[in-house]
């Protein structure tokens, strides 16, 4: 039988645990009672449930990629459809979980970080839906980037902070939202966007997640009658990756997570933290870390706003240390390729991260037999990304 | 007993210990301001180590972390100053203040044998709550080194629990927040601090915010002494220029250092 992860003290063996200042501590224990208490109460399942349901458009639905599956020539891909979901990206199932976990422990404030806005635009959005407070930190060179999702974040009526410190992008606005709560901790709840953080952070976004893959085996039993032979998502933090991965760690299917490469895992220029990242503490947490020789953390690079995180949550660093998921790297370049084949392919335009584990996929896919079956998950659409794809295929074509 | 606990037990009220971050804004600077704070009055020197990521601290503190990791600093260089200040006739005890992945990479062990090599008696990871800190514990020990727990607003049912094993001198935190100064204390804040102080069994020292000469005096009869951070942090950042400078420009800016210091302790 395998271990149950987090264990008592927050750990995915060698990972995870508390990081943090003692001023959060008394929070942390509350907040992990709190949790545990609402997951095993039925009426909490319900308002969960029916608010994925009636608000956020859940269940996604399971599209089978037939044309993509004929070009590549391997195994069936199947897609979970995480972009039509209500904003955009699989982000909304956490925010509306802990939105809600918020308000039954009394906290009518809520503070959150982003690095693109797609947390910030999902946790704006719950606020508004649940008449919440919102205070969401950015990073200002990432409020440049994504300016737009500033704005829509405005427009649900949340108040969108820069962070000037460090180097002003998704690790800087955890930082400050982190400062914040220490310093508003006695009525404001912290609505984290990942898998990340001190415990138990990380086993709360996984549970508001695992819906993905819930849904997933129901639905790929209903088309194929079992379980996949293999299950792909991307890693930035690892949110849509522990909800894809969670149900299916105890059967017997090959998980894959696709790290950002950037321009090479080669270069200094990636986000590939556990593959090319040493165990550090990050956030409250231990887990592999991008980081210099003194223990600095350094910048990371992806072309993907999303995966641009110098570590991963604890549990991806568990399963990567005792080999159940191989993770591995995706350029920038190979991601918008996929990107664009699944455009053609399936009328289907991707998020440049979900573009990340779509190329792995078929990868794997085309090393596999035509009767097995790979599912991918799509955890957001390339909408907010149209931009940036723009920009990069004019520079691509320019250098050719 | 540890020479920290030592030191805090013979000092009057208030026990002063400021904080310093190494390498800001130069090595050599940060060994002449220890020798000018022992002069001024510390009986205990915080030696802060700069880190790109200082979740507790404000932003005078990040500022000057910033300045030293331009300088190249890191934890290792920042033992090697210790020897230093030693040398100039730097004899009050050192707590090395640093967060916990710069000393996870160079080693628990590794960090807490080179640290009491280098003349360091104790140690304060603000992200290591008691929870985590078992091994770090035991390797400073073995090595006689004190690690400094600290108490929070919040800490509640923990209080009784961090103080029963605190050691060398026990941190109390003022109030919610990062590092940095505070205009005034609230009342409940010297309530909390009256009863914390009370229940340690090693003297007990109020730190984040305190940076005004009514805020030590409002905290006498109350606890043993006062942590300061930020205010010199401040100070020293305005005065960067001189203290980059030629040895009497030096001089001047830490003597302007020890009368903020005189002043802020003065009763």
């Amino acid at each position: 039988m395998t271990k149950t992860y987090p264990d008592s003290k927050g750990r995915y063996g060698d990972f995870g645990g508390k990081f943090v200042p003692e001023t959060l501590m008394a929070a942390l224990e509350e907040l992990e009672a709190a949790f545990e208490k609402a997951w095993n109460d039925e009426s909490f399942q319900h308002e969960y449930k029916e608010m994925l349901r009636e608000y956020a458009g859940r269940m996604t639905p399971l599209t089978f990629a037939d044309r993509l599956t004929r070009e590549t020539g391997g195994a069936k891909i199947y897609l979970k459809r995480e972009d039509l979901l209500h904003t955009g990206a699989h982000k909304l199932n956490n925010a509306v979980g802990q939105a809600l976990l918020a308000k039954r422990m009394g906290k009518e404030k809520i503070v959150a970080e982003t690095g693109a806005g797609q947390h910030g635009v999902a946790t704006a959005t719950v606020a508004a839906k649940l008449g919440l407070e919102c205070k969401v930190f950015m990073g200002e060179e990432d409020m440049r980037r994504q300016a737009l999702n500033v704005f829509r974040m405005e427009l649900l009526g949340a108040e969108v902070v820069p962070a000037e410190s460090g180097s002003k992008t998704l690790k800087d606005a955890t930082n400050e939202a982190i400062r914040y709560w220490v310093t508003h901790v006695d009525d404001t709840f912290y609505l984290i966007g990942s898998v990340v953080g001190p415990h138990p952070y990380p086993r709360i976004v996984r549970d508001f997640q695992r819906v993905i893959g819930e849904e997933t085996k129901e639905q790929i039993t209903e088309h194929e009658g079992r379980v996949p032979d293999a299950a792909v998502a991307c890693v930035g933090g690892g949110s849509n990756a522990m909800g894809m991965f969670a149900p299916f760690l105890t059967d017997e299917v090959k998980l894959y997570g696709a790290e950002a490469a950037g321009k090479g895992m080669n270069t200094v220029q990636h986000a590939a933290s556990i593959n090319r990242g040493r165990p550090g503490v990050i956030h409250g947490s231990l887990t592999y870390l991008i980081q210099d020789e003194a223990g600095q953390i350094i910048e990371p690079y992806s072309i993907s706003a999303g995966l641009d995180y110098p570590g991963i949550g604890p549990e991806h660093a568990h399963l990567a240390a005792t080999e159940r998921v191989t993770y591995e790297g995706v350029t920038d370049k190979e991601a918008l390729a996929a990107l664009k084949k699944l455009s053609e392919t399936e009328g289907i335009l991707p998020a440049i991260e979900s573009a990340h584990a779509l190329h792995l996929a078929i990868e794997v896919a085309g090393q596999m037999e035509r009767d097995q079956v790979v599912v991918v998950n799509l955890s957001g659409r390339g909408d907010k990304d149209v931009e940036t794809i723009r920009t990069a295929f004019k520079e691509e074509g320019e250098a050719e | 007993m540890s020479t920290i606990q030592e030191a805090a037990n013979t000092a009057e009220f208030p026990l002063f210990i400021p904080f310093i971050m190494a390498g800001d804004p130069t090595p050599e600077a940060t060994v002449d301001t220890a020798l000018a704070l022992q002069e001024a009055g510390a009986h205990i020197l915080e030696l802060g180590i700069p880190y790109s990521d200082p979740l507790a601290d404000g932003p005078v503190i990040q500022a000057a972390a910033i300045r030293a990791l331009k300088g190249g600093m890191t934890l290792s260089n920042a033992l090697d100053l210790i020897p230093q200040m030693r040398e100039k006739g730097v004899t009050i005890p050192i707590v090395v203040f640093t967060y916990y992945n710069p000393l996870l990479q160079l080693g628990v062990e590794g960090f807490s044998a080179t640290a009491a090599e280098k003349g360091a008696n104790g140690l304060l990871v603000p992200d290591l709550p008691l929870e985590e800190s078992d091994e770090v514990k035991e390797a400073a020990n073995r090595h006689d080194l004190s690690l400094i727990s600290l108490v929070a607003p919040t800490s509640k049912e923990r209080v009784d629990r961090i103080v029963e094993q605190a050691e060398g001198f026990l941190y109390i935190v003022s109030s919610l927040g990062v590092t940095g100064s505070r205009d005034a204390f609230h009342e409940q804040t010297h309530s909390f601090v009256e009863e914390v102080t009370q229940k340690a069994q090693v003297p007990a020292a109020v730190g984040f915010g305190v940076s005004k000469p009514e805020h030590v005096r409002a905290l006498k009869g109350k606890t043993d002494g006062v942590i300061v951070g930020s205010a010199i942090v401040s100070l020293m950042g305005k005065l960067t220029n001189e203290l980059k400078g030629e040895e009497h420009e030096r001089k001047q800016a830490l003597g302007e250092v020890k009368k903020f210091v005189h002043q802020l302790i003065a009763e």
